[in-house]
């Protein structure tokens, strides 16, 4: 026995010795990327946070500049996955399924189907959340903190987005409905039929 | 033995603080945690008595002299013999303590039949609490402190709003997960009045460590005077700072996430404030009730508690000490 285990230990081949000391160096090294990565902001400073109040909108309401502040922070609420799961916390707290239902849309426009009637870009859906739109949206304004009301419309834009985001919310508790948020487009996944409203509209695959 | 002497007294000064207070397993007050104990206690010293033995045998072994080689045939049959002894024995222990650990478990689950039902829900990081309405009295809900009547079994029904949670009071009751999507049932009882501290037993996020929750145990008559108080909506602000907290509570979104029974405000989100100020802890066992915690909460929940649910709302300083009076004034 000890003399079999010495002779094998004298014939390791260096290039097997090499490659696994490559392959300890590359899982160490993803443990230090993963380790590294996009801090969680938790608290931003009051000046921030009301700052991402201050976005200018186009004259009809549709599209807009997204305050400073928001690119300084690197687009957080549309790109990343704390955030995103909070709007998608958020959109059930605050009961927008009573309208839009699970983004298929109800009393409310679908989002699924990637029909937008305000543009997907985040300081319309910001401002359809905060001031509300007509037929029936209304204002959360004074519902809700403008930090909240970026996170729910980065979750919302996640719902009807024409491309698949890196980041995605976490998964749901209950069955799902429909595909993933972040399988976009998801309208194309999802096709219920004859019966879509839009047949024409939306994206082609 | 000199210097060993003081070491031990110093090892038992520290540690022995943890046996005794309002929050451990070894300092019980009710039926279940006692049946707990006795396990514990049980279980200890045969585990001891076990290891005592097999040192003392391996001692002997380990001492005593090689014997001239005797008839090989009797010393194998005393070796058959030692071994099956050694097996059984493990075996009866292991089985003794099996069943020992059946009937605890048995014994602290929730009881079939019980007066007083109080629903326990986990949210992160706190825990919601439903006290069910019985015939012509309406039921309430109250967060992060339970009140019992003393000497009676309660049934405490456990749910989860999001991730798997553990309620743990180690005094009075055993320790029992709250599962989403099911209800789990486990028994509480008090025999001693007095405040019994519990906390969340299963990591469930960054704020695991502050989801503290309080048991009150106290005389049937104290608690229908509490649970009366609480049926009742929340008082109507006398004080003008007060007054124009509740103000300021309704026209922000406070009342978006929070229910304050007799006013507008009837959010589900958060906590039921109806009776806050009536309350020990906010938080979850955070900070003490004042005045002072209640404004320092509000202005910056994000410093206190990262990652709790609660935003930092906006508020001029005026609004806030308003806000906290009223906070304060909702016994």
């Amino acid at each position: 026995m000890g003399t079999e285990s010495v002779t094998e230990k004298a014939n390791v081949n260096p290039a097997s010795a090499l490659m696994v000391a490559g392959l300890l160096l590359l899982i160490s090294s993803g443990g230090v990327f993963g380790w590294l990565r996009q801090a969680r902001e938790l608290r931003l400073d009051p000046p921030g946070v009301s700052d991402l109040d201050r976005f200018r909108l186009m004259q009809n309401g549709i599209s807009g500049t997204p305050p400073e502040s928001y690119f300084a922070l690197g687009k957080v609420y549309e790109s990343d996955a704390y955030n995103l799961s909070q709007g998608k916390r958020l959109y059930s707290w605050f009961g927008c399924a009573a309208c839009h239902a699970d983004g298929r849309g109800g009393i409310g426009p679908s989002f699924l189907d990637g029909w937008w009637l305000y543009g997907p870009e985040m300081v319309s859906i910001v401002a359809s959340i905060r001031d509300g739109r007509p037929h029936g949206m209304p204002a959360f304004r004074d519902k809700m903190t403008i930090e909240q009301i970026w996170q729910l419309a980065g979750y919302v834009q996640t719902i009807g987005s024409y491309t698949p985001k890196v980041a995605a919310p976490s998964r749901n508790d209950d069955k799902h409905t429909r595909p993933a948020e972040n399988r976009g487009p998801a309208k194309i996944l999802f096709d219920e039929g004859p019966a879509g409203v839009h047949a024409d509209q939306g994206p082609s695959p | 033995m000199r210097t060993a002497r003081p070491l031990l007294l110093s090892v038992i000064i520290a540690v022995a603080p943890g046996c005794s207070g309002n929050q451990s397993a070894l300092n019980p007050h009710g039926a279940p945690a006692i049946h707990v104990e006795h396990l514990i206690i049980g279980t200890v010293a045969a585990c001891t008595a076990v290891w005592i033995l097999v040192m003392v045998i391996l001692g002997l072994a380990l001492l005593r002299r090689r014997r001239a080689a005797a008839d090989s045939a009797k010393s194998e049959a005393r070796l058959t013999m030692t071994v099956v002894a050694a097996v059984v024995a493990t075996g009866v222990i292991i089985a003794g303590l099996t069943i020992a650990s059946f009937y605890t478990t048995r014994s602290i689950g929730g009881p079939e039949s019980a007066a007083l039902t109080i629903t326990v829900r986990g949210q992160q990081w706190w825990w919601q609490i439903f006290y069910a309405s019985s015939g012509a009295t309406p039921g309430f809900q109250t967060a992060n402190e339970i009140h019992i009547p003393l000497g009676e079994d309660v049934n405490i029904r456990l749910e989860s709003a999001d991730v798997i949670h553990s309620f743990w009071v180690p005094s009075l009751a055993g320790k029992q997960d709250l599962v989403p999507g099911r209800s789990n049932s486990l028994l509480l009882r008090a025999e001693k009045p007095g405040v019994y501290r519990g906390q969340c037993a299963e990591f469930c996020g960054l704020q695991h460590s502050h989801m503290a929750i309080v048991v009150i145990a106290e005389a049937p008559v104290d608690y229908e005077r509490w649970a009366a108080a609480q049926r009742g909506d929340a008082m109507v602000p006398a004080d003008p700072d007060a007054a124009a907290g509740q103000a300021a509570f309704l026209a922000k979104p406070c009342a978006a996430c929070h229910t304050v029974r007799g006013t507008p405000a009837n959010g589900t989100t958060g906590p039921d404030l109806t009776h806050i100020g009536a309350r020990q802890t906010i938080g979850a066992g955070l900070l003490e009730t004042t005045r002072g915690s209640l404004a320092a909460w509000i202005a910056d929940p994000q410093t206190l508690k990262p990652g709790n649910n609660m935003p930092m709302v906006p508020l001029t300083s005026v609004e806030l000490q308003n806000i906290s009076a009223y906070m304060e004034s909702l016994k």
